[in-house]
């Protein structure tokens, strides 16, 4: 081919028409283009709604986030107080920190202009250095895209009117296959160990059920709680309230996954195999435990490992306490604590069953005999309502109605029954006494939404069809014969709290009206009963409000005695009475090897 | 006394060589007697990186792997993944990716137009196609967040739906670029510097490209017709309407004016793509990230690059890292066994121009 053909001289020179045309360029600065919606342009937090997981901080395989403490911004309940800084330098913008971020507070904008001669400008905290970007925001991740999964895997229960025919318990657990999925959902930001009374490991269990490896989780979980089986039933679960996917979604069932790893240790011989816990060599010295509630067992395990004498002095046939006496078998079976119990005996610790202390032995013998004493003794006395007609038969008080029922022993209460409370007791009597064939309704001064009771419970005890009537004030207990034959209440309003508090219930003057009730059960709450104490004692023991002054490590003003549980701590659960239980060891440990 | 030979050296940092790469010539006169390619200059890495980042966190870097086009690294990576785990894809995101794919591999070719023309010192090219190129890297930052690392094929699927308004401007982009492409014709296929200087220039022999694995445009150049798309049509390219050229000659003229050719192509697809998309799902989401394990096993997928077949081999040990990724780009082959034999008898000034033509890509060659 000739190099002077004409065509391929002057097709090139057509080119020449582009000029005078619309320049694909724009001149920078005077012009700047605008980046589009979902640009991954520099970091965007908004502090307000960052709970501090740190979840980018660990995606992140560039280190380019670091959490960082920062002015004006306390740690609390579900915020570790912790901000993410981000290092310009090392990003690369490939927003999975975005996209793995719980609440949604971290995003990318449209700015990818940054300019300074000074390296560690590039340095800086998203939010807090560039607080005007708010509506820059360009790349975000909503529930749909977000890669953190919001939607628990649902929990398996008999049917609300089948429960109602027996105490079967009435939660199923997950199987493997629901544990492993349920688990995985877990970002192990730890906030939940924070939240917990007891600081279990949450998030390691967690994983370790994710990774297939239950055991590894039952090891973990006895670490710091010896009644893990009964925690993971009936737990207050803290935990989840602060887990960070509960911002946007449901929290992890962390409960039920303690449940899951525990129940895999079918009896208390496979626990000890599985546990396999290093029992120190005794050391000659005596600690004895007043009630085998979860405190005083906690106690005696952790002490009983570290090779002390361990007796625990229970006034009751069985041990568990409240859990055993108070929770009622469909949410907690006998076998299950017998077999947590059956364990913990197992490794040394001696339980003297039906020895009330004051009454089978006194106070003073064991204070005498022992190093140290610990009481987890309870808050068994119930508050009465303080209305007319409570000593009529059929009116009684919850925890005296469920430890009876727990007991084995029959209460008539009729078929129209009223509790009266908002607390996971009366929930407790209230399903008991469905179960009983009684028509029952709760009473609650304030509304549904106000009831400190377990949403899960509140709604157990709908299923079940337990009535609740919401701001009802109980006046007078109404009888004939000596029965009680009504409940005559109160309806009420709701004021609001000027001081911002939650709203109080106010009588509606002329609402008045009889409910006819066959029995009536209050629950509105205990106190401890400590006259097993002798004089001298009680004397010197400093006790406020009905509850043992206690230092940190449960140790009262007289320093051999130690308390925990119910009548130190006003939180009243039972993984409070753990964790006071596992501060006590530590501390009784250090009193007694000074 | 005249030398008989003179060692060159061309690179790593040169204008004619794609990426950081060197070449040690042997020239006597303008004519290369032997060509050495040194490679090492541009390893980051990746296959190690990935043993050691989790299956979410692997997906961010495998996209470095090749700047120009790095979407079939993306898709290989989701497919191996979705493969061994056993994850469906949504139809969608089937689309969305065969779009992102065809629109890379667009971006791509006008990126070696620039480079193609460039090394034959035609400087207008280069302005014009890199210019065009960015309205590619304009619907690529609506439809991803970003211009150059998408970052976009994950597994499971795609990252985000197509945004509000994408497909009216995605054709119009594509009504654009098939005008330009007239214009391109004139200016470089028409051009006589250009057809001078590439004809007949750095021919590859049809059976050394078959021994030496050559695939892509330089393979299809040879006139042997080989595409994935076509042999092994994955995702949704079973369904859509195009064709692949194959013609004789082995020359860089003829690579030419397949990529040209096939610039039209993908066009078409895009367009096809866009029509034929059904809506629902453009995601099937993965299990949180930290916790994401695949079972044990391994997958070894190909994908048709810009630069002909580009595979990936994945294993897992059933935990929540890869156990190996291996890449398998085609510049291994053009770039090395193929460079070096193709360069022996050029004239020194058609080095970059038959390197540009192989569309080596050193990134590829150490992972």
């Amino acid at each position: 081919m000739s190099f002077f053909n004409l065509k391929g001289i002057l097709s090139p020179v057509t080119a020449l028409k582009q000029f005078g045309k619309k320049p694909h360029t724009v001149g920078f600065p005077e012009v700047s283009i605008e980046a589009s919606d979902r640009y991954r342009g520099l970091h965007f937090n908004d502090l307000d709604a960052c709970i501090g997981c740190g979840n980018c901080s660990t995606i992140c395989m560039n280190n380019a986030i670091d959490m960082i403490q920062l002015d004006g911004i306390e740690g609390e309940k579900g915020d570790s107080g912790l901000r993410p800084r981000v290092d310009n330098g090392r990003c690369c913008w490939c927003a999975l920190c975005v996209e793995v971020c719980p609440t949604g507070s971290l995003n990318l904008t449209k700015e990818y202009n940054f300019v300074s001669t000074d390296a560690s400008d590039f340095l800086w905290t998203p939010g807090l250095s560039n607080k005007d970007k708010k509506d820059k925001i360009s790349f975000v991740s909503d529930k749909e895209t977000s890669l953190t999964e919001y939607t628990r895997v649902p929990m398996r229960e008999l049917d609300g009117m089948e429960r109602i025919k027996s105490f079967a318990e009435a939660v199923l657990g997950y199987n493997e296959e629901e544990a492993r999925r349920e688990a995985s959902r877990c970002i192990s930001c730890s906030l939940c160990t924070e939240s917990c009374p007891d600081h279990m490991h949450i998030p390691e269990y967690i994983n370790a059920i994710a990774s297939g490896n239950d055991a590894d989780a039952l090891r973990i979980i006895y670490d710091n709680n010896p009644l893990p089986e009964m925690c993971g039933k009936v737990c207050t679960r803290r935990c989840e309230d602060v887990c960070a996917i509960s911002v946007r979604g449901e929290a992890v069932a962390i409960r039920w996954l303690k449940r899951y790893a525990t129940e895999t240790a079918k009896n208390a011989d496979i626990i000890k195999e599985i546990v396999n816990p290093e029992i120190r060599e005794a050391n000659g010295l005596n600690v004895s435990v007043i009630g085998a509630g979860p405190s005083g067992l906690t106690v005696a395990y952790y002490l009983a490992l570290r090779g002390y004498n361990v007796t625990i002095y229970e006034a009751k046939a069985k041990a568990g306490g409240m859990t055993y006496y108070g929770i009622p078998k469909y949410r907690l079976p006998e076998e299950s604590l017998e077999k947590q119990v059956g364990y913990i005996q197992s490794i040394g610790v001696k339980i003297n069953f039906n020895t009330r202390v004051g009454k089978d032995i006194s106070f003073n013998e064991i204070y005498e005999k022992s190093d140290a004493v610990f009481m987890g003794v309870g808050y068994e006395k119930p508050w009465t309502l303080g209305i007319t007609g409570e000593d009529l038969e059929g009116s009684l008080q919850a925890v005296t109605y469920l430890d009876a029922i727990n007991s084995g022993k029959e209460i008539n209460i009729g078929d129209k029954v009223a509790v009266i409370g908002g607390g996971n007791v009366a929930i407790d009597a209230a399903r008991v006494a469905r179960r009983k064939g009684a028509d029952v309704t709760i009473v609650y001064r304030r509304r549904i939404e106000d009831m400190p009771a377990d949403w899960e419970e509140i709604e157990g005890a709908e299923d079940e069809g337990v009535h609740i009537m919401q701001q009802g004030i109980p006046l007078e207990i109404v009888g004939k014969n000596g029965k009680v034959t009504g409940l005559k209440i109160a309806h009420a309003e709701m004021i609001p709290d000027p001081n911002g508090g939650r709203p109080r219930p106010k009588q509606i003057e002329g609402s008045e009206e009889i409910l006819e009730m066959t029995a009536v059960i209050g629950a509105i709450g205990q106190e401890g009963d400590y006259s097993f104490l002798p004089e001298e004692i009680m004397k010197q023991l400093k006790i406020e409000r009905g509850r043992f002054v206690v230092n940190e490590g449960g140790q009262t003003n007289l320093s051999k005695i130690f308390a925990g549980g119910d009548s130190v701590n006003k939180t009243a659960d039972a993984i409070s009475a753990i964790a006071d239980g596992f501060r006590a060891v530590k501390a009784i440990d250090k009193f007694l090897n000074k | 006394m005249r030398e008989k030979s003179t060692t060159l050296y061309i690179g790593p940092q040169h204008p004619g060589i794609t990426g950081n790469m060197m070449v040690k010539l042997q020239v006597e006169g303008d004519t290369v007697v032997k060509a050495e390619t040194h490679v090492g200059y541009l390893h980051r890495g990746f296959e190690k990186l990935m043993e050691r980042r989790n299956w979410l966190q692997s997906f961010t870097i495998v996209c470095r792997i090749c700047v120009p086009e790095p979407d079939p690294n993306e898709e290989n990576y989701a497919r191996a993944v979705e493969e061994i785990e056993g994850r469906e894809v949504p139809e969608r995101a089937k689309y969305i990716r065969v779009m992102t794919l065809e629109l890379a591999r667009i971006a791509s070719y006008l990126l070696w137009y620039g480079g193609q023309a460039g090394s034959a010192g035609l400087y207008t090219m280069p302005q014009w196609s890199v210019g065009d190129r960015n309205y590619i890297l304009d619907l690529f930052e609506d439809l991803t967040g970003g211009r150059i690392y998408h970052m976009y094929i994950w597994p499971g699927g795609v990252r985000r739906d197509l945004p509000k308004g994408f497909k009216d401007k995605a054709l119009k982009t594509m009504d654009y670029l098939e005008k330009r492409i007239d214009e391109y014709d004139k200016l470089l296929f028409e051009n006589s510097i250009f057809q001078k200087r590439a004809k007949g220039v750095g021919i590859i022999d049809k059976n050394k490209a078959i021994e030496w694995g050559v695939v892509g445009a330089p393979l299809r150049g040879c006139g042997i017709k080989s595409d994935v798309r076509i042999d092994d049509p994955y995702e949704v390219y079973d369904k859509l309407d195009f064709e692949v050229p194959a013609m004789e000659g082995g020359d860089v003229w003829t690579r030419a004016l397949i990529r040209r050719f096939e610039i039209r192509q993908s066009i078409n697809i895009v367009r096809q793509t866009l029509e034929k998309m059904p809506g629902g799902e453009f995601y099937n989401k993965i299990p949180n990230p930290m916790k994401w394990k695949i079972p044990a096993g391994d997958a070894y997928v190909k994908t048709e690059s810009a630069r002909g077949e580009f595979a990936y081999y994945v294993v897992s040990d059933g935990t929540n890292k890869p156990r190996r990724v291996h890449v398998k780009g085609p510049a291994y082959v053009h770039g090395v066994t193929l460079l070096e034999n193709l360069l022996v008898g050029e004239n020194i000034s058609d080095v970059s121009f038959i390197m540009n033509s192989l569309g080596t890509c050193p990134p590829e060659i150490e992972r």
